[in-house]
């Protein structure tokens, strides 16, 4: 909805405090980064071309070195940016995703359920790195996720959305107090339980 | 094979026009065929209409296809006046980019449909706008599965455009219309052979294109397209290099008699000094529109012929009364000049194998009524249509057992063959003697006669120099001599000749 792929049925979204249904759709989009568990590389065009696309819609051209820099930034070889997406695991492939979104510098990167795919491990790390990455350059990001742990874990600020409302907008901190209501308490309960049956099996009980 | 391969020598120019055809219409097909799925991926509708319009064009026989196209363009002449052409390129080009759109269309749409959503979502979010979708996104990746479809249609494209030939427009069809009618199976052959290679070396470049697309090999794809176009381009040359403005171009309608007038009328006119071009092989109806607009300048035709198709008329006032009507008719409405006539008939007959006849005990229409019911006719695909039949039909009270179609060349074989009793035979035809067979005689003169007649174009009809040349043929074939020409071609063995052959024979004979 922030980036108008869907329109809101009601009420609006603001944007550095203007209607994005006001904006040109296009221009909004290349202001604002967006990564989804679809990934959605384009087959036909290189690492290196996929990741410099934002700009060059904007008719600017990225050269090498930045390129090169992105790719670090996501933590893959610079020599990646001649490879074909098809070439790719996974998880890398979900790195350039990342790449191709950071490349424009936007204001704002939304992450759509982005390691939904990915096994585990990967997804743990890629998690852990976006964090940093958001830390180190100063980004506002929006990450959507069914899973509440990820996002107790990640987040500095988790609401949480039913039926189409927030039900509860509250720090992690604040819901492992148990603020939020009854629908982001049942959320939060999860993990949790999941953690004690962990423990009590580590001691040598029985996971009940 | 000697025989076949000096025939594919001197197809140089039936294989320039036939390129240069079935790539217009290609091209036309694609430039229509590609707007129009990118509009039907965004409409469901659109699709639904485009792909059924397309889908009901492919029923229809691509020969009918093409004859279709002379009476719409001949109604259009009502709104882009009288120098549009009915016959030829124009005719062909479209019906045969008609019948390319189906594939190109369908495999252009069906490739957008099956785009990955992911994909689609990521050119969203990255901000490209409609157009930029297109050109990055869609276009790129639908490429292959067009190309297929650019592939298969013009595969069908070649094979079809051999059929345009019968709307006047020179291709490879020539040489196999010409040898299926004078059973010159070498013509034929080498006919099919010149069109099923220019098939399948189109097939494999436009492969090589296809798969360079897939695999993204822009060398792979470059030669293609560089092998194709070049072969275009030189096609185009060759055909721009041949083209002749002075030519006086003689047309035949597809049976052997016309063949063969129509070397004789050349070998005249080259020996005048003139240069001589040939449309073979067009359809009857084709001809007089042809000759009345000048896009070919002599043909032979028949009063009968001319008398019902173009006067509309089906009474019989008796030959002479007939002749005249013509000659004044085509002089007041199309221009046309009537040089004269050559002296023999071809005259719609009923012939019958003699020993059939002579089993049934009849020699002439009437006495075989009664037997009719048990007999098959066979007649030439128009035949049965005709006013000569319905007129025959009428006035003798026919009600035959079996009616049935053959092309003109196999309506005998299907006469010995015992697949027809009765056929409506051509007077001038050779087999008639040389089968043995019996002609039924006409007592209620039911049949109007069929004079040949030399029919010159509004362009030359004034020219004395061309007059001069064709003036010894008037009245200078008997049908003896005609029938002993047609029979040279139309046999099998040793002593068949080819059209030109025997018009030199026919030469001789009557003392050119």
């Amino acid at each position: 909805m922030v980036n108008t792929l869907v329109t809101p049925s009601s009420g609006q979204v603001l944007f550095g405090g203007e209607d994005v249904t006001t904006l040109n759709p296009a221009r909004l989009r290349r202001r604002v980064g967006y990564v989804f568990q679809g990934i959605g590389l384009f087959p036909h065009f290189t690492v290196g071309e996929n990741i410099a696309i934002g700009p060059r819609l904007a008719g600017e051209k990225l050269d090498f070195a930045r390129i090169a820099e992105l790719l670090e930034l996501v933590e893959l070889e610079p020599a990646m940016a001649s490879r074909r997406p098809d070439e790719l695991s996974g998880g890398q492939r979900q790195r350039v995703g990342v790449a191709r979104a950071l490349a424009g510098k936007p204001e704002l990167l939304i992450m759509d359920e982005p390691f939904g795919a990915l096994d585990p491990i990967t997804r743990d790390a890629l998690g852990a790195k976006a964090r940093e990455l958001h830390d180190r350059l100063n980004l506002t990001t929006i990450m959507v996720t069914h899973d509440m742990a990820e996002a107790l874990l990640l987040a500095d600020r988790v609401l949480v959305m039913s039926q189409g409302k927030v039900v509860a907008d509250e720090t992690p901190h604040s819901l492992l107090k148990g603020a939020g209501g009854e629908i982001a308490q049942g959320l939060v309960a999860v993990p949790r339980r999941q953690a004690e049956r962990l423990a009590a099996m580590e001691d040598g009980g029985q996971a009940q | 094979m000697s025989e076949i391969l000096d025939i594919l020598l001197g197809l140089g120019d039936k294989l320039a026009a036939h390129i240069v055809l079935a790539a217009s219409a290609i091209g036309l097909g694609i430039c229509v065929a590609l707007p129009l799925a990118i509009w039907a991926a965004r409409s469901q509708m659109v699709a639904r209409i485009a792909l059924g319009f397309a889908s009901l064009v492919q029923t229809i026989p691509a020969l009918a296809l093409l004859a279709l196209f002379f009476p719409i363009l001949l109604s259009l002449r009502a709104v882009f006046g009288e120098n549009l052409p009915t016959l030829g390129f124009l005719p062909a080009l479209l019906a045969l980019a008609l019948y390319a759109l189906l594939p190109i269309l369908r495999n252009a749409v069906t490739a957008q449909a099956n785009l990955d959503p992911g994909v689609l979502e990521a050119a969203d979010g990255v901000g490209m706008t409609g157009w930029q979708k297109l050109a990055l996104v869609e276009a790129p990746l639908s490429t292959p599965f067009v190309m297929a479809g650019i592939r298969t249609a013009s595969v069908w494209t070649i094979g079809a455009a051999t059929l345009a030939t019968t709307i006047g427009q020179p291709s490879l069809g020539d040489p196999i219309f010409a040898g299926l009618q004078t059973q010159n199976w070498a013509l034929v052959v080498a006919g099919c052979i010149a069109s099923a290679g220019l098939a399948l070396v189109t097939d494999a470049l436009l492969g090589l294109v296809e798969r360079g697309f897939a695999r993204r090999n822009r060398w792979q794809y470059g030669a293609g397209i560089a092998a194709v176009a070049l072969g275009v381009a030189a096609a185009l040359y060759a055909q721009v290099a041949g083209e002749d403005e002075d030519a006086i171009v003689i047309a035949s309608k597809q049976f052997s008699e016309q063949y063969i007038l129509a070397q004789l009328i050349g070998s005249q006119l080259e020996a005048a000094g003139y240069r001589v071009e040939y449309r073979d092989g067009l359809g009857s109806a084709v001809v007089h529109s042809a000759v009345a607009s000048s896009s070919v300048d002599i043909s032979v035709d028949y009063t009968g012929t001319i008398w019902t198709n173009e006067l509309d008329r089906n009474d019989n006032p008796g030959r002479e009364v007939m002749y005249e009507t013509i000659v004044a008719w085509e002089r007041d409405n199309t221009g046309i000049r009537v040089l004269g006539r050559l002296g023999f008939e071809n005259a719609y007959a009923f012939a019958m194998r003699s020993d059939r006849a002579t089993e049934l005990g009849v020699s002439r229409l009437d006495e075989l009524v009664r037997f009719a019911p048990q007999l098959t006719v066979g007649g030439d695909p128009e035949f049965f249509e005709r006013p000569e039949w319905i007129s025959v039909r009428d006035a003798y009270g026919f009600r035959f057992g079996e009616t049935r179609n053959f092309a003109p060349t196999f309506m005998y074989n299907a006469l010995r063959s015992g697949e027809a009793d009765v056929i409506s035979a051509y007077t001038s035809d050779g087999r008639v003697a040389a089968d043995n067979l019996v002609v039924l005689d006409d007592p209620r003169e039911a049949l109007p006669s069929y004079d040949a007649m030399l029919m010159l174009s509004p362009r030359i009809a004034e020219d004395e120099d061309v007059i001069r040349a064709l003036e010894p043929l008037i009245g200078a074939i008997s049908v003896e001599v005609m029938r002993e020409a047609n029979f040279a071609v139309d046999r099998d063995g040793e002593e068949k000749l080819t059209p030109a052959q025997a018009a030199t024979e026919l030469a001789e004979r009557i003392g050119l």
